[in-house]
C-alpha cells in the first residue's frame, strides 16, 4: 500500500480493472448539447488556459496602459494644446485601436491551438460545428472587458471625465460587440496561414492601415479629400465615433448603425469562410 | 448490448466499418490508394504497416476528420461523408499524439469532454471523477496533463475516449512512445473495453502489438492493402514455425548451434539472450518432415550429445517474418538482406536502436 502512494509520476497507480468495468457497462448517451451549451463550455475552457497561464493577459493589460500613456503625452501638447485636454478626445478612440488591435492574438492562438491533437477530437464530436470558434471568441470578449476597464482606470487617473456612465458601459459594450465580429477575420488567418509568423504579419498589414487611418487621434477635417474618403468610411472610424458619442453622453444613431452593420457583415462573411476551413482541416 | 437504444446493437454478424476503394491523395503522393476493410463488430481490428503507410490517413478518414477523394467507408452503415454526424455519434477517436488539452488538468479535460458530450455539469464533474479513480490517476486529476508522463497521457486519452461507451473506438498507435510496462497497461485497457462490446480499429506498427490484440488483421503498405485475415491465416500463409530453445548453459551454445543445423538442414538463429537459440522449420525448409516431427528430433540430438536444456517451444511465426514474406522488404526500410542469423540478429538490434530513437523523438516533440 505505501509503495503505491508515491508521488513521483513514474510510479503509477494501477488501472482498476473493476471499476473501469463499471464505468463501461453503462451506455446511456446523454443528448448532443445545444449550440449555445457547446459554445459556453468552449468559453469555459478559454477561460481557464487564462487561468493556468495569466501571463497571456499581459497584452490587455500592459500594452494598453502603455498606449494611452504614449499617445497622450507624445501627441497632447501639439494637438489639444495639453495632454489633459487631449485625453478627452483620445480616450475613447485609444480603447477601440487598443482593443481591436488585441483581436489580432485570436488568429495567433487558433493557429498554434489547431495544431494540437485535442482539436482532432473536437472535430470528431456531434456538437455544433462553430461552437469551438464561437467559444474562442466569447474567452477573448473577457479579455477585451478587461482591456477597456484598465485603460478606462488609468484614462480617469490621467484627467478623462467622461460624461455619462452609462455611456461608458454602452460604449464597452459596443467596442466588445465589434470586436467579437472582427475577430472572424482573424480565425479565418488563422486556419488558412500555416505559421504563426505569417499570421502576425498580415494582421500588421491589416491592423496599421485600419487603426491609423481612422479619426483616432486627429478629427478627419484636415485630411486631404482621398483620405477623408477612406478614414470616413473606415469601420474603426465608425466604431470609435460610437464610442467616443456613447461616452460623452449622446447617442450616435448612426455610427452606432453603421459600427452593428459592420459587425453582421464580418460575421456574415467570416464565419463561413472559417467553418469552412475548420472543416477541411 | 443493451435494447435500451434502438439504434445501437450491433450483432455478431454486423460490420463496424466497411470500406471500398478508399483513396486520399496529398498532392502527387497517393497517402491511401484503394483501401478496402470489412471490420466485425464486437472484434479487436488491427491495421499493421510501417511508419507513412497510411494508417493514420485512413483512421482520420474514418472519424470523419478527412474528406475521402474516392471510393466509399461506412461506419455502422453511415456514410462518413454524407452522414458524418451520425457517425461521430457513434466512434472515438484516441490520436497518435495525446488527443487532450495540455494546459488543462486531467479533471478539467474530462469535464471538459463530458460537458460537450451532453452531460449535465455535476454528471459531468462525477464522471470525470469515477474515470480518473478507475484509471490510476487519482492523484494527478489536478495537474496539468503536461507535466503527465507519457503513459499517464495515454490512459487521461483513452479515459476522454470512454466518456461515453463508444460503439467504435479509433485508437492510432496507442502505445507509441511508451515503455514495456505502460504498454501493457494500455494493452489491458483495451481488452476491457472491448470486452464491454466496443469494436476497436488499433493501429499500430508494433508487431507484437497486433499479435496481442487483434483478432484480425489488415497488414498495409504504401497505402495498399497487402495482405488480410486472422492471425492464423496471417501465420499459415507464411508456412513456417520456429523451434525456440534455451539451454542452461551459454557456453554450449555453439554446440548446440551446430548440433541442430547437422540434424534439421536449416540455419540456426542466434537470439541476443545468450543462451537461446531459434531454428525455424516447417514446410518445404528439410527433408519431408513436420515442424512437431523435426522438433522432437532436435530435442533428442541435443539430449544424445549432453546439452541440458532448459526450456523449448515450438512457435508460429512471428509478425514480424510475416511482413517480410509479404512486403520482400522488413517492416522498418532498412537494407534488405540474406535471411542468415548474424543479419537477422543485426537487423533486431538496428531496429532496436530506431524504436528508441523514434521513442526519444516522440518524447521531444511533446
Amino acid at each position: 500500500m505505501s509503495t503505491a502512494t508515491t508521488t513521483e509520476a513514474q510510479d503509477l497507480a494501477p488501472v482498476r480493472t473493476e471499476s473501469l468495468a463499471e464505468l463501461l457497462i453503462s451506455k446511456e448517451r446523454p443528448p448532443r448539447p445545444s449550440a449555445l451549451s457547446a459554445s459556453l463550455t468552449f468559453g469555459w475552457r478559454a477561460m481557464l488556459k487564462i487561468k493556468h497561464v495569466p501571463e497571456q493577459l499581459f497584452d490587455v493589460t500592459a500594452f494598453p496602459i502603455m498606449m494611452v500613456l504614449m499617445y497622450t503625452y507624445l501627441f497632447g501638447g501639439a494637438l489639444a494644446g495639453s495632454p489633459r485636454e487631449y485625453i478627452q478626445y483620445l480616450l475613447p478612440g485609444i480603447l477601440v485601436m487598443s482593443v481591436v488591435m488585441i483581436t489580432m492574438y485570436t488568429g495567433v492562438s487558433v493557429n498554434t491551438d489547431i495544431e494540437k491533437g485535442v482539436f482532432d477530437r473536437f472535430r470528431s464530436l456531434p456538437i455544433w460545428r462553430p461552437s469551438t470558434m464561437v467559444g474562442y471568441l466569447l474567452g477573448d470578449a473577457l479579455r477585451y472587458a478587461l482591456a477597456s476597464a484598465v485603460m478606462l482606470t488609468v484614462g480617469v487617473i490621467l484627467g478623462f471625465r467622461p460624461d455619462s456612465a452609462l455611456g461608458v458601459l454602452g460604449g464597452v459594450l459596443l467596442l466588445i460587440v465589434f470586436s467579437f465580429a472582427f475577430s472572424w477575420i482573424w480565425t479565418m488567418f488563422g486556419l488558412l496561414l500555416r505559421t504563426e509568423k505569417s499570421v502576425m504579419g498580415v494582421s500588421m498589414m491589416v491592423m496599421f492601415p485600419l487603426t491609423f487611418l481612422s479619426d483616432i487621434f486627429v478629427k478627419p477635417e484636415t485630411m486631404p479629400g482621398w483620405l477623408q474618403a477612406f478614414v470616413n468610411n473606415n469601420p474603426v472610424t465608425h466604431v470609435a465615433s460610437g464610442v467616443r458619442g456613447l461616452m460623452e453622453g449622446e447617442w450616435p444613431a448612426a455610427d452606432i448603425a453603421w459600427s452593428l452593420g459592420w459587425a453582421g457583415l464580418f460575421v456574415a462573411v467570416f464565419g463561413p469562410i472559417t467553418m469552412r476551413l475548420y472543416s477541411r482541416k | 448490448m443493451s435494447s435500451k437504444q434502438p439504434h445501437r446493437s450491433p450483432g455478431p454478424g454486423d460490420l463496424a466499418i466497411e470500406t471500398t476503394g478508399l483513396v486520399k491523395t496529398f498532392g502527387e503522393n497517393r497517402a491511401v490508394d484503394g483501401v478496402d476493410l470489412a471490420v466485425p463488430a464486437g472484434t479487436v481490428y488491427g491495421v499493421l504497416g510501417p511508419n507513412g503507410a497510411g494508417k493514420t490517413t485512413t483512421v482520420k478518414m474514418l472519424a470523419t476528420l478527412l474528406r475521402p477523394d474516392g471510393g466509399e467507408a461506412h461506419v455502422f452503415g453511415h456514410d462518413v461523408v454524407r452522414e458524418a454526424d451520425a457517425v461521430r455519434g457513434r466512434v472515438s477517436l484516441t490520436g497518435q499524439y495525446a488527443s487532450v488539452d495540455e494546459d488543462l488538468t486531467g479533471t478539467e479535460n474530462l469535464v471538459l469532454l463530458a460537458r460537450l458530450t451532453g452531460h449535465g455539469k455535476k454528471a459531468a464533474y462525477a464522471r470525470a471523477e469515477q474515470l480518473l479513480d478507475a484509471f490510476g490517476l487519482g492523484d494527478a486529476a489536478s495537474r496539468q496533463v503536461k507535466n503527465y508522463s507519457g503513459g499517464m497521457r495515454r490512459r487521461i486519452d483513452i479515459a476522454a475516449s470512454i466518456l461515453n461507451t463508444p460503439d467504435l473506438l479509433f485508437l492510432d498507435e496507442p502505445t507509441t512512445g511508451l515503455d514495456p510496462r505502460s504498454r501493457n497497461q494500455v494493452w489491458d485497457i483495451v481488452r476491457a473495453v472491448v470486452g464491454h462490446g466496443t469494436t476497436v480499429l488499433l493501429t499500430t506498427q508494433y508487431l507484437d502489438e497486433a499479435d496481442q490484440l487483434a483478432s484480425r488483421i489488415a497488414v498495409i503498405d504504401k497505402g495498399k492493402v497487402i495482405a488480410e485475415g486472422t492471425k492464423g491465416e496471417l501465420k499459415a500463409s507464411v508456412g513456417a514455425g520456429s523451434v525456440h530453445v534455451r539451454l542452461r548453459h551459454a557456453e554450449q551454445r555453439a554446440q548446440a548451434q551446430e548440433v541442430l543445423r547437422l540434424a534439421l538442414d536449416v540455419p540456426i538463429q542466434l537470439e541476443p539472450d545468450p543462451v537461446a537459440l531459434t531454428a525455424r522449420v516447417g514446410e518445404g525448409s528439410s527433408n519431408g518432415r513436420g515442424a512437431a516431427e523435426q522438433a522432437s528430433l532436435a530435442l533428442a540430438e541435443l539430449a544424445r550429445t549432453g546439452i541440458t536444456v532448459d526450456n523449448f517451444s515450438l512457435g508460429q511465426p512471428s509478425l514480424d517474418e510475416v511482413f517480410l514474406a509479404l512486403t520482400g522488404h522488413p517492416s522498418e526500410p532498412q537494407d534488405p538482406g540474406p535471411q542468415t542469423g548474424q543479419d537477422r540478429q543485426d537487423r533486431q538490434d538496428r531496429q532496436d536502436r530506431q524504436d528508441r530513437q523514434d521513442r526519444q523523438e516522440a518524447e521531444a516533440t511533446r
